[in-house]
């Protein structure tokens, strides 16, 4: 066993950082929202259950930071059709569970089961999912290196999901 | 009150020379009818051979809102059968896929069926001893649909005897399925990827008039795609840098009106066509390191460079598939109801070619049909509105006139202006001929 690693997250930091990054998103705050993620990080929400490759099976979305961001300034803008009027969504969260702390390798991996509801006009749809998170200390904060949702219906036929689970 | 059916007159007056009834959207009894005729009496796409590969492999789907499945006998051919027991009507495949084995067996009461669909055994038969079972419909299996045709690994199936063969219904359109296959060095396609499967409150006819629309990307899409060049051109650190493989898929739907009207649209008749006869949005991709050697020694260089010069964006087949063959995807649009559709995104493996086609294939999909794709949003939103714009009573007629030329119609086929709705048109008089050949 190692020694503590100074400035190393405690478990309850890493469950409030997910915390935190839900309720970002909930508030639409998604330019702070991005700013969690590091910048190699990567939002994976897989196609297949159990899918252990995004690059030879297709996901519903795997991007980089370059593609969120493409995402959120479309959510800003004023052709964006299909957000006018504006999605809104809501996450409830178990609290999440730390699967993994590796301080030596930087890593460190929580579970977090969640409801999450997206609405607009009149409609309003219900996803339950898994969100993990591969987190990582970088310049003395903590930064997302994956997050990856699996949703329980991954491979059903879905309506449009236009924010960010 | 009925207002079309069986009234092949009335049918036909929905469809004008350059305009069409909002009734063919919005209405459940049309809706009814395409299911009935339409779907039946049309060559309708069912799957691809590769997801079958072995005796015994099945996969379900349906034709219209019929449920149907294709399997591979154990003569190595691939029938289509109707999905249900000739017992009490239960779906016969438990899974969407699987293998049956030699025979399939009824989960309700095990009756089983030889995967050509006859009768092979009933459990406790000599109930039935005496009743004139042999003249009932039960015995005589699960029912099979007779046209089908396996056209280069592709399964059609066409449900009613009336309507033209196979080749007579595609012809030269089946140019498209050839240069998609073509393009592995081995000449074979194999599913690949996952099925991506997006609902849609829409009519499944806007999803296919959108693929040869080409005044419109421009506009639906400057949201997403404009974005995307922006958010490229902010962040790139020199303008010399290569652009990652979803800048190269976005922006090319930012072209101008000039590169749609110069990249072409072709026409075959029954309602078949496709856009990108010169050049396309699929035109500029980088090439992938191997592949064109690979090619090259398949086929020789000057055939080689013929295939892969091919770049057709989307060709439509009607009446519900569409192929995008320089990126190996296919598309087929569902009808659930008059405002509810199933578009599926399939995706395939060139087979002998490197797997980075395929996850450019697989990046495009996510990119631009999935549920979560921000193009696929652009697009909805606009089949919503206009799902929901065509109650208006004030105007029931929707427009497709642009580029019209009243001797149109007699022509076979032809290659026009890029942001011509003569394809539109063209799958229009399809639609009338096809509902009405069986009414």
């Amino acid at each position: 066993m190692t020694g503590v690693v100074v400035g190393a997250p405690t478990d309850q930091e890493l469950a409030g950082f997910v915390m935190h990054e839900a309720r970002l998103i909930d508030q639409h705050r998604f330019e702070e929202w991005l700013d969690l993620f590091a910048d190699d990080g990567y939002y994976w929400m897989p196609l297949e259950w159990g899918q252990t490759d995004p690059r030879l099976t297709t996901s519903l979305m795997y991007e980089d930071k370059l593609l969120l961001r493409i995402r959120i300034e479309r959510l800003k803008g004023n052709r964006t059709f299909s957000q006018k009027p504006k999605s809104r969504c809501h996450h409830v969260l178990q609290t999440p569970q730390v699967d993994r702390r590796d301080e030596a390798a930087n890593e460190y991996v929580t579970w977090t089961p969640m409801h999450y509801v997206e609405t607009r006009l009149d409609e309003q749809d219900l996803y339950a999912a898994w969100a993990t998170h591969t987190l990582a200390m970088v310049g003395g904060k903590l930064k997302i290196k994956l997050k990856r949702v699996d949703l329980v219906n991954c491979d059903a036929a879905l309506h449009s999901i236009q924010l960010f689970m | 009150m009925s207002k079309y059916n069986g009234t092949a007159a009335a049918v036909h007056d929905l469809v004008r020379e350059t305009e069409v009834h909002r009734d063919v959207y919005v209405d459940q009894e049309i809706f009814d009818l395409e299911m009935e005729h339409l779907f039946a009496n049309t060559w309708v796409y069912v799957g691809h051979d590769s997801q079958v590969p072995n005796a015994g492999d099945y996969y379900g789907t349906t034709i219209g809102k019929q449920p149907i499945l294709m399997v591979r006998h154990t003569d190595g051919a691939v029938h289509v059968l109707y999905n249900r027991c000739p017992h009490k009507g239960t779906r016969i495949t438990i899974d969407t896929c699987g293998n049956a084995g030699k025979f399939f067996r009824c989960p309700y009461h095990a009756w089983s069926f030889k995967t050509d669909g006859s009768l092979l055994a009933i459990p406790l038969r000599k109930g039935y001893e005496h009743t004139g079972l042999e003249d009932s419909e039960a015995v005589k299996g699960i029912p099979k649909v007779r046209h089908v045709k396996n056209y280069r690994g592709f399964i059609f199936a066409k449900l009613n005897d009336v309507g033209p063969g196979f080749e007579d219904y595609f012809g030269e359109s089946l140019s498209t399925i050839d240069n998609m296959v073509d393009r592995s060095p081995v000449g074979r396609l194999e599913v690949a990827g996952g099925v991506l499967r997006y609902m849609h409150n829409c009519n499944w006819k806007m999803l296919v008039e959108n693929l040869t629309d080409t005044c419109h990307p421009m506009v639906a899409h400057e949201c997403s795609a404009g974005t995307a060049i922006d958010v490229w051109k902010k962040t790139s650190p020199g303008s010399n840098e290569k652009r990652p493989a979803a800048v190269e898929i976005y922006a090319p739907f930012m072209s101008s009106y000039e590169f749609f009207e110069k990249m072409g649209i072709r026409v075959w008749r029954n309602g078949h066509g496709h856009t990108g006869v010169h050049h396309s949005i699929h035109s500029d991709y980088s090439a992938i390191p191997g592949y064109f050697d690979q090619m090259t020694a398949a086929y020789g260089e000057q055939r080689a460079k013929a295939i892969l010069d091919e770049n057709r964006h989307n060709t439509s087949y009607f009446p519900n598939f569409t192929v995008k063959g320089p990126i190996q995807a296919i598309r087929l649009f569902k009808p659930m109801a008059p405002d509810r559709t199933l578009a599926e995104s399939w995706t395939f493996r060139l087979v002998g070619a490197p797997d980075t086609l395929l996850e450019r294939t697989l990046t495009y999909s996510r990119l631009i049909n999935a549920p979560t794709s921000i193009v696929g949003h652009d697009d909805l939103e606009m089949y919503e509105r206009a799902q929901e714009g065509l109650h208006v009573d004030a105007n029931p007629w929707v427009n497709i006139q642009r580029l019209y030329d009243p001797a149109e119609a007699e022509q076979d086929t032809a290659v026009i202006n890029g942001t011509s709705e003569w394809q539109m048109r063209n799958q229009f008089r399809a639609w009338s001929k096809f509902m009405t050949l069986s009414m």
